[in-house]
């Protein structure tokens, strides 16, 4: 299956937050590291994306959309960081 | 707020209705597409957006582009690659017409951005990396940068098939000629320029090395294109001593 990054998720997350989480870092909980939304590698197929750590390759979150529901499991990650300064509505 | 953090601060997301001002061919596979989008809050340099067509009976289909565009004001510029057994390409590239209207959601991405430095002062050197189409974000880096007069040393290696093929000729040749430390090379790989001996093939990791900002200075590296294009590279520059943490990477899909 072809897959792409996180970059792919900027939308639909967007939908779920108010904002553009894919500059936030969030720990992997299979292996440790932490990373941008961003870098995760994101597999999309008709039923959804599933999006996992490039280093260990654990699903970090996986986002199911169709009949006008959207279900995110944020399954395999920690804590996410968000900048709040940076922000237009901090 | 202060206005510094306005300036960092990443514009709101939101679906928006846009119109197409004109759509041109940008090379024989490709089109440059001009939107008009209601509402559209600016972009920064790098970001993309996500474009929704829907059928007569209710299917949708969602792609993502990058935007060669940034700053202020709701004109928004794509340029769209036609994969030919694609869904949505086709339909973007040769069906879309000036006055058509799209549903298109952004500015996405908060991670595959580039801002100049704040304080005015030169940041760390930035070398861009293009394949094909993954120029498009690219381009709207250069010309921001272009633009602020930034000081910042910057390169773009950019892997197309032929000189037909390249995007955004014009705007990367006076981005080179701007006052803003710009240079491009390319890598061809099915035909090189007539009358030159540039070499032809795909890019290796030995051309890699010979045509990007070397480690030791520390550069920010942005790679962008198909999916294999960008994990081929992005593994040959950690090989080479960059730092996964300076490589930003955006992938297109494909293999
Ligand atoms: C963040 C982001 C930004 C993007 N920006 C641009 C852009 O500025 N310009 C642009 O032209 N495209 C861009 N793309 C790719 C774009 O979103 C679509 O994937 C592309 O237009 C193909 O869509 P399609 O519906 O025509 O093909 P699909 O029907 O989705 O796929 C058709 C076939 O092409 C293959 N394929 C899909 N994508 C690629 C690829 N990139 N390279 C090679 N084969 C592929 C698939 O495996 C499949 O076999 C971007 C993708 C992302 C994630
Ligand atoms: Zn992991």
């Amino acid at each position: 299956m072809q897959h792409f990054d996180g970059n792919l998720l900027a939308g639909p997350l967007a939908d779920v937050f108010a904002f553009d989480p894919t500059g936030a870092r969030a720990r992997c909980n299979g292996c440790g590291a932490v990373a941008e939304l961003a870098t995760m590698l994101v597999y999309r197929s008709g039923a959804g994306s599933v999006a996992r750590c490039r280093d260990c390759g654990a699903v970090l979150l996986s986002l199911v959309d169709g009949d006008g529901r959207m279900f995110v499991n944020f399954i395999g990650m920690g804590a996410i960081e968000i900048a709040t300064t940076g922000r237009d509505d901090a | 707020m202060s206005g510094v953090q306005q300036l960092q601060a990443a514009p709101r997301t939101g679906w928006h209705v846009a119109e197409v001002v004109e759509t041109r061919r940008e090379t024989p596979s490709a089109a440059r597409i001009t939107l008009d989008v209601d509402g559209w809050p600016g972009n920064l340099a790098g970001q993309h957006l996500d474009v929704r067509l829907t059928a007569p009976d209710g299917y949708t289909a969602t792609r993502s582009y990058s935007i060669a565009s940034s700053g202020d004001g709701e004109r928004v510029v794509l340029a769209v690659d036609r994969l030919p057994d694609g869904e949505v390409s086709p339909f973007l590239v040769d069906e879309l017409r000036a006055g058509d209207r799209l549903e298109v959601h952004g500015p996405l991405g908060a991670f595959f951005v580039w801002r100049p430095p704040a304080d005015g002062g030169t940041g760390r050197p930035v070398q861009l990396i293009a394949g094909g189409s993954g120029v498009v974000p690219l381009v709207a880096i250069a010309r921001a940068h272009a633009e602020a007069g930034d000081a910042t040393p910057f390169r773009l290696l950019y892997s197309v098939r032929t000189p037909d093929d390249v995007f955004f000729a014009d705007e990367l040749e006076t981005a080179a000629r701007g006052p803003a430390p710009f240079a491009v090379e390319f890598v061809y790989t099915r035909r090189a320029p007539a009358g030159t001996d540039a070499p032809v093939g795909r890019i290796t990791r030995e051309r890699l090395a010979a045509g990007v900002i070397g480690a030791d200075a520390a550069p920010v590296v942005y790679v962008c294109g198909s999916t294999g294009f960008v994990e081929r590279v992005a593994g040959w520059l950690i090989e080479l001593g960059h730092h996964q943490t300076a490589i930003r990477t955006e992938r297109y899909g494909g293999t």
